[in-house]
């Protein structure tokens, strides 16, 4: 049999229907939904008629309108306040089980998610959500929809998909102290540009992803949407077993070992064909920070701004120039020391337990900068507890930072956490875009240990020196 | 929604990766009906931060009015997923982008909504950057684009789509119709979640 890929090999067991002329039918394992994304599509059953044809295979979330405030207080913005009511009653109407502004389990999707052993390694995991492939670090097939296309797995748990080509990114090589998971794929993305995955799902190898954690691992796969894929995947492995045994929907006892003699079969077979191929050496890594206005504008902590006369072809000459006006840099300066206004830990890509114990441990000690206003959201009321619980919610508040209540929160401004315009940010987040964290506000993006450390000094930092 | 050929001027916003968050940015994603997301299209590109218009942006200019195919640099849709963005194109009037190339994600729901991706290669894309207003004719069947000059160019689209939008076939319908498959497959599937049971 010819060599399969991970990717070919989950693909190739979610095939329900395969008509001449149509694409695929693929049968969707795990449909997670959130509030933005899904108004329109239960609007679209109501109308036919349908409905949710596997509720246990769904479920929801508030996480993109939900103010991190006090969960006492009443969610003050109207518009907001009604989207969130209509999720509740999307949910009851369709049978769906959300987990509310008020539940222990809420949290940013691909947070709780992984955290309750949802995703697993093998299955076909959608969202209306552009960072799915977050789930990937399992070893799933993860991969962002849009509003039609959740009424269509709503209605029938399936999508109509061309299969991807798979593309590899190997990482290897040891890191070196101060440099993360986040440098990895910014490294990634600076290197391919945020087109550069268009049309392939990336699949992640190498020693350096071997020895990441799961948490990890899912920082590397969520900016796949950055690099152009759609999704991006790490084979399971026993890191990968340990994280999900004992999870609230993980297999239990023989189920257990069944499932992970089928999830051993998962790894891409030797021999196989790659439709693109780059290899990345870890240990030549320094902590990233993107400078620009897409997250493909990045640059090694000691690099400097990139100077648009260097640059031959028009259109990209003249995408830099804009960037580096809407930013109000110069070019050829270092990014380094850059005074800046907000620092922001949070985010589908780095609001983790492990992500804010490293910022922690560089704000343990130290007071965050008077000139700084730092947010630290947890990704979930989970994750919040576990701080909690480890003190670390502490050492924020005594340094001078916020703790919230999980969300999305700035990264993309929907709750009323925002930058005011001209406002520049370090922020874990995933997006650098114009105005993502409020309009006119200014992103540089970087790991939790950069962000810290910039939220001490004030200005754009490189970790290292605070080591 | 059908598509069959299409004659217009273009309007050109010469930008690469144009992302979806400027398409339309996240606080029109409130809403919780379609109703008025035309409102937020490139609204930050398009006002001022007192509401005025400002006069430089393509859109703006009264030779734009009337324009239904946007042309754009490379890599245009990409970042969130949001099918907003497709819904305020359409509100605005739009049925095609041309570029060189579209981000996935925004290239399938821009062909739920009746918007045409038309991929063209540099050379052709170069032209219609040069020339804001060109009239030119977009016809799926033959899936070729016609510039003023009389030139010509095919461009690629899945045939499915293409059959989508030439004969209005309806996706969502054409799945339930696939009932029995999914059916047997889940029979011979069990899922490894239950999200509702005992609960």
């Amino acid at each position: 049999m010819k060599p399969r890929t991970i990717v070919q090999k989950i693909w190739d067991s979610h095939v329900v229907a395969h008509e001449p002329g149509a694409p695929d039918l693929l049968y969707i394992d795990l449909h997670l939904t959130h509030e933005v994304t899904s108004p329109q599509a239960f609007a679209t059953l109501r109308e036919r008629g349908l409905k949710v044809r596997r509720p246990d295979l769904t479920i929801a979330t508030m996480d993109h309108s939900t103010p991190t405030y006090a969960l006492n207080l009443p969610v003050l913005d109207p518009v907001g306040r009604a989207q969130l009511e209509q999720m509740e009653k999307n949910c009851n109407d369709f049978g769906i089980r959300l987990y509310n502004r008020h539940s222990d389990h809420q949290g940013i999707v691909h947070v709780i998610g992984p955290e309750q052993g949802l995703t697993q390694p093998g299955m076909t995991v959608v969202c209306g959500d552009s960072h799915t492939a977050t789930h990937g670090a399992f070893g799933a097939l993860a991969f962002g929809i849009g509003t039609s296309q959740v009424g269509h797995v709503l209605a029938t748990q399936c999508l109509l998909q061309t299969p991807s080509k798979t593309y590899a990114i190997r990482v290897n090589g040891t890191l070196k102290k101060g440099v993360s998971a986040k440098d990895i794929i910014l490294a990634v993305i600076a290197e391919i540009g945020i087109g550069g995955g268009t049309g392939c799902v990336f699949e992640y190898l190498g020693s350096t992803i071997r020895g990441l954690s799961i948490e990890e691992r899912m920082t590397v796969c969520n900016m796949s949407i950055e690099g152009g894929a759609r999704a991006g995947l790490v084979a399971p492995d026993d890191t990968t077993y340990q994280y999900i045994n004992g999870r609230e929907y993980a297999p239990k006892g023989a189920d257990w070992d069944a499932a992970v003699a089928r999830w051993k079969t998962l790894p891409s077979d030797e021999g196989s064909q790659y439709a693109h191929e780059l290899t990345l050496d870890a240990s030549s890594l320094e902590p990233m920070v993107t400078f620009g206005t897409n997250p493909g504008m990045g640059i090694p902590i000691s690099g400097r701004i990139p100077d648009p006369a260097s640059v031959s072809n028009p259109l990209e000459k003249s995408d830099l120039t804009k960037a580096l006006k809407y930013m109000d840099l110069e070019p050829g300066k270092l990014l380094q020391g850059h005074p800046i206004n907000v620092v922001f830990v949070g985010s589908c890509t780095n609001s983790r337990i492990s992500d804010l114990r490293a910022a922690a441990s560089i704000i343990k000690g130290r007071k965050v900068s008077p000139k700084v206003r730092m947010l630290v959201v947890p990704g979930s009321q989970q994750v919040k507890h576990q701080a909690e619980a480890e003190g670390l919610d502490k050492i924020f508040r005594e340094a001078g930072a916020d703790f919230r209540e999980a969300g999305c929160s700035m990264c993309l401004a929907m709750n009323g956490d925002q930058l005011e315009p001209g406002e520049y940010s370090v922020s874990t987040s995933n997006r650098n875009f114009e105005g993502r964290q409020g309009k006119g506000g200014r992103t540089f993006l970087a790991s939790p240990l950069t962000a810290a450390a910039s939220a001490i000094t004030g200005v754009v930092t490189d970790v290292r020196t605070l080591l | 929604m059908k598509f069959e050929k299409l004659t217009s001027k273009t309007v050109v916003v010469p930008v690469d990766n144009i992302d979806t968050d400027q398409i339309i940015p996240a606080r029109y994603l409130k809403a919780i009906s379609k109703d008025g997301l035309g409102e937020g299209l490139f609204v930050d590109w398009r006002k001022n931060p007192d509401g005025s218009l400002k006069p430089d942006f393509p859109l703006n200019k009264p030779e734009a009015k009337g324009a239904q195919i946007l042309v754009s640099g490379d890599n245009f849709g990409c970042g969130s997923s949001r099918e907003h963005a497709p819904w305020a194109l359409v509100q605005n009037g739009f049925h095609a982008v041309i570029s060189t190339s579209f981000a996935d994600i925004f290239k399938g729901n821009a062909l739920k909504n009746g918007l045409l991706p038309v991929i063209v290669p540099p050379d052709v894309h170069k032209k219609l950057l040069n020339s804001p207003g060109m009239v030119v004719t977009i016809d799926l069947a033959a899936q070729k684009l016609t510039l003023a000059d009389g030139t010509s160019v095919e461009f690629p689209i899945d045939s499915f789509a293409k059959r989508c939008l030439l004969d209005g076939v309806d996706e969502l319908g054409y799945m339930l119709q696939q009932e029995p498959k999914i059916a047997a497959f889940e029979a011979a599937h069990p899922g490894a979640i239950n999200t509702a049971a005992g609960r």
